[in-house]
């Protein structure tokens, strides 16, 4: 971060010894929580999973794995347009961020869509959380976890999208400059975060 | 001081640090109340042998509501209260560094406690003990609201805490005056900033335990569920994950205050400043590595057990460090026995007795025979009621001149403490024998064979010494905020920064901000006088304070209203709550905090 990024980001109050400015470091912090709740949802599976192994089934037998890989696939597309719209900012290219903003947010409406479309198939064929509706391959276990994680980690992306629309909206309104881009890199960091976790998410929901 | 009124919209819109951390503390004193009546209403029950004062189901709702209180809605907020106040100051910034989200910290607080509360009034109250274990927790067990109520309200404390705790890391680390050090910032601002750090970890913990129960009652998932392939002891291991780092969430804000307090009132720089500060340090990483002591009677095994016994013997050194630390400051020292420092030397007392009962049951052999017994109620009782609040009452009566430019009643202030001291040792001391003898926890009556009517009626006399002292505290506290001597900015003589600040503060803190060039500022005459200099005098232009928003109470008022739409049980009432938020949200972001008004 630059200086004088840093000081239209906060006016209040001169630099103390961490260049990084207010909104970033909360970010940070916010996302430590973050790591602690995935973590948490992830410890649990894993406990879950190695105490009833009977409850899940061979990868791919109930969950469709080509079509969520194609998922995966995109999001880490949206990464990439993230980073993109970040590095136009910093050149002060309005063009390039609006542009790149508007396929990141693209990219994670579709990863949504098709997660939403995903559901609505398998909760059809018998995949619910509940233990008495259960009619799927496996134990409702398997069911239960795949919607508690998924679920939250699809939460995070609509809310990224969302936020990143807010951002796109502001930016139209030429509210970012090479001098001051805050809002994009914090976005940014969620953005990649959420990206992260779902890779981990994948690996261990889908394939394992 | 233009543009600073004093209307009670002024208040519910305020961002200010320090008018929201007096809401938090005079907050947590109305919830510290109600807990209080619960303990008594606990206490008359256990007057004698199988009395019928209240029904067994009544007493499961007392107990469970006076522990869930007293941690969530007492002591947390009320360090909270002394977070917002205090820390500000103590590193010369004139607010947190997201004053919008303190105060939605704040609402979200207040509602939260609300939110659990008004279970009374559909006659719901949680009745399954502040720990909540599966599967009495299940749709099968707890057929009514009552569960519901409790990890809805717990939930959006949760929330509140993790917001506070983002704000006051960046607060700290990043808001600090020029020459503020890490290692130069006073002992109660290093112990925020360790308690901070404990509460967006652990809490992230207690929501996924309480969306796994969420998705067991609501959508029949049964993680917790033996009968359907769940687990348990899943809840156990992440209820404890959190909850014993809430333990150190509760103490050491407490631990801070006594640091500060104890060397003004010893006239000593605190003796071994960095190893106190790493004794915290170590207590907030060793606190993640306990939780299984509350779990040796589930069976982990020996080696499991092996481990946790040691690693919880291991917490007592950093801690034993820190009470060492504090007894060589008052050596040799010139102690004045106000009343925030009878406060700190009665923290040592109690809590080294909590502690030592602490290790007794670290002990898993020893542990086995005191589960759930009252000998546990009387630990933890001397390290909380005794340890935490006493810290905070210290700070108290310390901060009591610099919140209000007025001191605490001394006398009243003695007569407060001593009653506090006699009614808590009388309440909680004659425990440890009843425990030994047997007595169970959480069960509403005892046999008269058991032979321990005595103890519970030492200890029902002992309660209510105990509420006298709490009621002399609350009046104590009016008198002297109408009526109180007046303090000047430094009355104890004090060496930190928020002792070089006009009582009460004006709203921007710092005139200028002070540089700072040692541990102890304003013990040193000539960098006193260069501090008082620009904090002390009045500024031709005053600083640009953030404005004052209505934003915070609204958004906190339809998160708690999504959350108790979610229990009508139908899917598209928490819809309208979110939507509300949702706008909520987008107002908020519009708002420009620095915007100029009538511009």
């Amino acid at each position: 971060m630059n200086q004088s990024a840093t000081a239209v980001m906060d006016h209040r109050h001169p630099m103390p010894g961490m260049q990084v400015y207010n909104l970033k470091l909360g970010m940070w912090i916010f996302l430590l929580s973050e790591v602690m709740f995935f973590t948490s949802l992830i410890g649990s599976y894993i406990i879950l999973r190695f105490a009833h192994p009977d409850h899940w089934t061979q990868p791919g037998v109930v969950l469709n794995v080509p079509l969520t890989a194609v998922n995966t696939f995109l999001l880490i597309c949206s990464s990439v347009t993230m980073v993109k719209a970040f590095a136009c900012i910093e050149q002060g290219d309005q063009k390039g961020l609006k542009l790149w903003l508007l396929g990141t947010i693209m990219i994670g409406a579709t990863f949504v869509g098709i997660q939403a479309y995903e559901y609505v198939h398998l909760i059809h064929e018998g995949f619910v959380p509940n233990f008495a509706a259960y009619t799927a391959e496996g134990g409702n276990l398997y069911g239960a976890t795949f919607y508690l994680m998924t679920g939250f980690h699809g939460a995070h992306v609509t809310i990224g999208v969302l936020c990143l629309i807010f951002v796109l909206f502001r930016a139209m309104k030429g509210a970012y400059t090479s001098e001051s881009y805050g809002g994009v890199e914090i976005i940014g960091l969620y953005w990649h975060f959420v990206d992260l976790v779902w890779i981990i998410l994948f690996t261990i929901v889908y394939l394992l | 001081m233009s543009a600073h009124n004093n209307g009670i919209w002024s208040w519910i819109t305020t961002v200010d640090h320090k008018r929201i951390g007096v809401m938090y503390f005079v907050t947590a004193l109305v919830f510290f109340v109600i807990a209080g009546v619960e303990a008594l209403v606990i206490r008359i029950q256990l007057w004698r042998p199988e009395n019928d004062f209240i029904s067994a189901e009544t007493y499961s709702q007392m107990f469970t509501m006076h522990g869930t209180t007293m941690i969530f809605l007492v002591a947390m907020p009320m360090a909270v209260a002394f977070f917002n106040f205090i820390v500000p100051l103590q590193i010369g910034a004139r607010d947190v560094a997201f004053p919008r989200l303190n105060a939605l910290s704040y609402w979200t607080f207040l509602f939260g406690g609300i939110f659990l509360n008004s279970s009374f009034l559909f006659g719901a109250a949680p009745n399954t003990s502040w720990v909540a274990y599966a599967n009495l927790t299940s749709s099968q067990f707890s057929p009514g609201h009552n569960v519901d109520f409790w990890l809805l309200g717990l939930s959006i404390l949760g929330i509140s805490s993790i917001m506070g705790g983002v704000n006051f890391i960046t607060t700290i680390i990043n808001l600090r005056a020029p020459g503020m050090k890490l290692m130069r910032m006073p002992l109660f601002t290093w112990m925020t900033l360790v308690t901070s750090f404990i509460l967006v970890t652990a809490l992230p913990v207690l929501a996924v335990a309480l969306i796994l129960l969420a998705f067991d009652r609501f959508f029949g998932a049964n993680f917790y569920q033996p009968m359907a392939g769940g687990d348990p002891i899943l809840w156990q291991h992440l209820f404890w994950i959190f909850g014993h780092p809430e333990v150190y969430i509760l103490i050491l804000p407490s631990f801070g205050v006594i640091s500060d307090v104890i060397p003004t009132f010893s006239r000593k720089p605190l003796f071994g400043y960095p190893i106190v500060v790493y004794a915290g340090i170590m207590i907030g990483f060793l606190g993640w590595g306990v939780w299984s002591h509350h779990m040796f009677t589930t069976g982990l095994g020996p080696i499991a057990d092996a481990f946790f016994v040691a690693s919880t013997m291991i917490i007592a050194i950093p801690t034993g460090v820190k009470i060492c630390n504090w007894i060589a400051t008052m050596w040799g020292g010139q102690i004045r026995f106000t009343t925030a420092m009878l406060y700190c030397i009665g923290l040592l007392a109690i809590f080294t007795l909590g502690g030592l009962s602490g290790i007794m049951h670290a002990s898993a052999p020893i542990d086995l025979q005191q589960h759930d017994t009252h000998f546990v109620v009387a630990h933890f009782h001397y390290v909380v009621a005794g340890g935490v609040m006493m810290g905070l009452f210290a700070g108290l009566y310390y901060w009591f001149p610099k919140v209000t430019g007025r001191f605490m009643d001394e006398r009243l202030g003695k007569i407060n403490f001593w009653t506090y001291f006699v009614g808590f040792n009388l309440t909680f001391f004659p425990m440890h024998i009843s425990g030994i003898y047997g007595m169970p926890r959480r069960t509403w009556t005892y046999a008269a064979e058991l032979n321990i009517a005595l103890p519970n009626m030492l200890s029902t006399i002992g309660a209510f010494i105990f509420a006298l002292s709490a009621l002399i505290l609350v009046y104590t506290i009016i008198k002297s905020a109408i009526s109180g001597e007046p303090a000047g900015p430094n009355p104890w003589n004090a060496a930190t920064l928020e002792w070089s600040i006009p009582s009460p503060p004006p709203h921007y803190n710092f005139a200028e901000i002070p540089t700072v060039r040692s541990r102890e500022p304003l013990w040193r005459e000539e960098e006193r006088r260069e501090i008082e200099a620009v904090t002390l005098k009045v500024p031709d232009v005053e600083p640009v304070m953030p404005n004052s928003s209505y934003m915070p109470i609204l958004l906190a008022f339809g998160v708690a209203l999504t959350w108790g739409l979610v229990m009508t049980g139908k899917w598209w009432a928490p819809v309208i709550g979110l939507s509300y938020v949702g706008v909520c949200i987008l107002m908020w972001a519009f708002e420009d905090p620095f915007a100029r008004k009538g511009a």
